[in-house]
């Protein structure tokens, strides 16, 4: 099931088919962190209906796992929709460079997969070649979203049915995800990929002694491509002074 | 259900639907400069590169575990196996070291 990676040739249908396949390791990658949630969300006294309303309207993992860690430690409401305001920061940033690998379609699409762009949803559609359908965006999605509110109900009731070791070593799946994402988009473009990767994992290491993670990733991001396009400067500069 | 955690809900919903659309309905690139544009379209990589980094060393809690597991997806994906496999496979591989160890 090698998926193609332009999907500029495909009818509809068959590209949200390919969206809701590509999105199956996404699934994967989010019943652990899913079932987690509801087990947690349980433990801190949701009741089920308001563990998976979580997961139906908020559909973000960092934000979810800490509005639980506010609840238990008591904090208010206001707090805590600040605090997952500042975590999702970020998506700014992927919004934004979706914008430019998408394909142009109308408001009422774009704001349809908008709901869907989580950090994995955004990693799959942005390594895929330029101008990605909006059909496949919104298929990653429904899968994601799928998982996330089914294992969410799943975990609540269950949350230890898996066996401790199979739950543990799932832990990798979202980086084994990334991971694979990342690697043939070094081997396509090269040098540049490996370099901008490095930067941004850098970035983030050193950016999250001080701020959180959400905050840690958008600035983490930002600097390594901005050290990129420093970079890329003093090579052409280079090459420039050594040609005649 | 308690109404207050509710409407916390839909709060927390509105600030994460939020930064997920803005960007997509309002930003008109058309007309930027050129680095601009190429500046995003370098985004993902580095995204992936903080996504991956240093979160990956504690997928376990095992380091060497973690890092294990983190190079079998390396090289199941260096041979261009879908997704799917390379996922499976770096499950697999943790869930095998953390047993025989």
């Amino acid at each position: 099931m090698e998926s193609v990676s332009n999907t500029y040739n495909l009818n509809g249908t068959s590209i949200l088919k390919l969206g809701l396949i590509d999105g199956i390791p996404i699934a994967v990658g989010y019943m652990p962190v899913a079932l987690t949630f509801g087990l947690l969300a349980g433990a801190t006294g949701l009741t089920i209906m308001e563990s998976v309303l979580m997961s139906i309207i908020v559909f973000a993992g960092a934000s979810q796992y800490m509005a639980l860690t506010m609840i238990a430690l008591g904090s208010g409401a206001i707090e805590i929709i600040l605090a997952t305001f500042i975590v999702n920061f970020r998506h700014l940033l992927m919004s934004a460079a979706i914008h430019e690998k998408a394909e142009k379609s109308s408001k009422k699409m774009r704001a349809l997969y908008a709901f869907g762009l989580t950090d994995e949803v955004f990693a799959v559609a942005a390594t895929k070649e330029s101008p990605v359908r909006s059909t496949y965006i919104l298929g990653l999605g429904i899968a994601a979203y799928t998982s996330w509110v089914m294992f969410t109900a799943v975990g609540f009731y269950a949350g230890a049915f898996l066996p401790n070791l199979l739950q543990e070593s799932m832990a990798i799946a979202l980086y084994a995800l990334f991971i694979a994402l990342l690697v043939p988009s070094i081997k396509k473009e090269g040098k540049k990929v490996i370099i901008l990767a490095i930067l941004g994992g850098l970035f983030h290491s050193i950016f999250q002694f001080w701020i959180s993670t959400g905050w840690a990733i958008m600035l983490g991001t930002m600097a390594a491509v901005f050290a990129m396009e420093v970079i890329d400067n003093l090579i052409s500069k280079e090459r420039e002074s050594t040609e005649p | 259900m308690n109404v207050a955690i509710i409407w916390m809900i839909i709060g927390m919903g509105i600030v994460t639907y939020v930064p997920r659309l803005l960007p997509l309905i309002t930003l008109q690139t058309d007309n930027w400069p050129k680095w601009s544009k190429r500046m995003l379209g370098r985004v993902p990589y580095a995204v992936l590169g903080a996504l991956i980094f240093p979160g990956v060393l504690t997928a376990n809690e095992n380091i060497w575990f973690a890092l294990f597991g983190g190079m079998i997806a390396v090289m199941l994906a260096f041979f261009s196996l879908p997704l799917i496999f390379v996922v499976g496979g770096a499950i697999g591989a943790l869930a095998l070291i953390t047993y025989l160890f």
